[in-house]
């Protein structure tokens, strides 16, 4: 796996494989997730790769009622709104994910701050197989 | 240290126009160039010959997506006869405009060009909504798009990050809107024309009229808490916390500083203008602030000298109601955490002693997004100049007025600071 470029494309392969990745810049040991090429910390492309634990916490997050085709193609609505949130994970780096196991109809209780663990979307078939990252209760 | 930035030949401003905006069917984006266009030519109080425009910058987001044509430039070139002169597009998202205004002006103070015409377009409504979202999601960091994220869906996940930091309620958020729409009747030029009293009257005798259950509201924020009225968006985001879908145009004459009495006794001088680049929610330490701001901020500040107490009033991007808070924020109005408390405290409103978005701002005027840009620096002009009608604030000698531009989830930012002298 460590030739794999640091790109967004290594970034979906690996979450196919029910891995979250990102990269540490070996110069400075900042580490990013989506993986990076360049470290925007000391500007070197002299990265490895580094596997998340899959822990983290909510730093942020939405209910939404009107979401793009592929959202509603899966149910949601406005009667059965999805989440998405930004994750602030153990390591650090802060990641975009749907967030599942939530209550979206009573929004207020969703906590910025919440505990949560990974989980591996798989949707499709065949060619079309697409894995979304995702985050749920602890 | 960041160095101070000057331009190498001062700037004006002589003319302005833009278009109604709306949702137009039988109109089309070069209808729209042209009735903006026409204005602002009848605008220049000592008159303009168009032959002597020597270049178009022209903001445009996506008219590709939502049009199916690309390549404005020459279009809107040769609509107003200016061709074969140059014309160039400029796409920074909803910022697109800024950035055209920022392109003309640097084309004048090089030296290389007098005259110079820069203006925005955007066609929306002729797609359904559900396009209309896919086109603007087009603006976001893939990663975002992938996540279920829409724009309304960005925005709410930056208020509650807000919220969760400062104490701040959604009843903060209704506070913007009723503001912004008190603002609303006196724009004519306006996609919404109603206060949220005024809305909630029209309900009330709509429901009467056909003989269907009156609804009820004790005040403006029981209305914008009724699901029925004000239906969630992306939860913190409800309808009345966004922008609407719209069609139309902007434009202004910018010249050298020197010959700026040619055109106008009268003229408005740039002084100050920075603009910034940003990176996705997930890559931002703290999601209640936008970094592209701060720093747009603080080169127009460096540039002019000047303070944000110094700024009078001021455009801001409030494409949805928590973004005109951050924003006050991020430009030096208010401390972090503190613009939600001055728009409680009726500091922004017409009457306050900071009035942001008189034109009613983008919930209201509307959001064309390649021409929203040089409409928000068409009310800091026409403020400046006393022409604004029934929404000119009311301070004595209004002297310094600022713009400021967002595009995408915080990727492009411009703040903009006109002068009367």
């Amino acid at each position: 796996m460590e030739e794999r470029p640091f790109s967004d494309i290594s970034y979906e392969q690996f979450l196919h494989e029910d891995k979250l990745m990102g990269s540490r810049c070996k110069k400075c040991q900042s580490l990013f997730v989506p993986p990076r090429p360049i470290c925007i910390n000391c500007h070197s492309s002299d990265m490895q790769w580094v596997e998340m634990g899959g822990k983290g916490k909510l730093s942020a997050f939405t209910c939404i009622a009107i979401g793009p085709s592929f959202m509603i193609a899966e149910g949601y609505n406005r009667k059965n709104p999805y989440c998405s949130g930004v994750v602030e994970l153990e390591e650090g780096p802060r990641v975009d994910a749907r967030i599942e196991g939530v209550d979206t109809n009573r929004p207020e209780e969703i906590k910025v701050g919440m505990p949560l663990k990974v989980k591996f979307l798989h949707r499709g078939e065949g060619d079309d197989l697409k894995t979304y990252l995702a985050f749920e209760p602890q | 240290m960041k160095k101070r930035r000057k331009l190498g030949r001062g700037v004006a401003v002589v003319g302005a126009g833009m278009s109604k905006f709306g949702m137009f069917k039988d109109r089309d984006s070069k209808d729209l160039f042209a009735e903006a266009f026409n204005e602002m030519i009848a605008s220049v109080d000592k008159g303009v010959d168009t032959g002597d425009i020597d270049a178009l910058y022209l903001g445009n987001f996506s008219n590709d997506f939502f049009m199916h044509q690309s390549h404005w430039g020459p279009i809107i070139s040769d609509l107003i006869g200016l061709t074969p002169k140059p014309a160039t597009r400029t796409e920074g998202a909803c910022a697109s405009s800024a950035i055209a205004f920022r392109e003309g002006i640097f084309a004048i103070a090089s030296g290389f060009y007098d005259i110079v015409l820069v203006g925005g377009v955007e066609e929306m409504s002729k797609r359904t909504t559900e396009e209309v979202a896919e086109g603007l999601a087009l603006a976001t960091v893939p990663y975002e798009g992938k996540a279920g994220f829409t724009f309304p869906g960005v925005f709410g996940a930056i208020a509650t990050a807000y919220f969760s930091k400062y104490g701040a309620t959604r009843e903060h958020l209704m506070n913007v809107t009723i503001k912004s729409h008190n603002n609303a009747p006196l724009n004519p030029k306006g996609q919404f024309k109603l206060s949220i009293r005024d809305l909630m009257n029209a309900k009330v005798e709509s429901a009467k009229k056909k003989g269907k259950p009156v609804p009820e509201w004790e005040d403006e924020k029981a209305f914008l808490d009724d699901p029925a009225a004000n239906p969630a968006v992306a939860w913190p985001m409800h309808l009345y916390d966004c922008c609407p879908i719209s069609d139309g145009a902007s434009c202004m004459l910018l010249v050298g500083e020197e010959i700026a009495k040619n055109f106008t006794d009268d003229p408005i001088y740039v002084v100050g203008m920075g603009q910034g680049s940003g990176r996705g929610l997930h890559a931002c330490d703290d999601l209640t602030f936008f970094e592209a701001t701060r720093y747009a901020a603080e080169e127009a500040y460096g540039m002019s000298g000047l303070k944000p107490e110094d700024i009078q009033f001021a455009e801001v991007h409030d494409c949805f109601s928590i973004a005109e808070i951050l924003h006050m924020e991020d430009l030096g109005f208010f401390k972090p955490g503190e613009g939600y408390k001055a728009v409680e405290a009726g500091l922004t409103r017409l009457d306050g002693e900071k009035p942001i978005n008189t034109s009613g701002g983008l919930k209201c005027k509307g959001h064309p997004v390649g021409a929203t840009g040089i409409s928000q620096l068409y009310e800091v002009y026409t403020q400046l100049r006393g022409k604004a009608g029934k929404r000119q604030i009311p301070i004595k000698d209004l002297r310094i007025g600022g713009a400021h531009n967002l595009g995408g989830t915080g990727g492009t930012c411009t703040f903009t600071i006109l002068e009367r002298r």
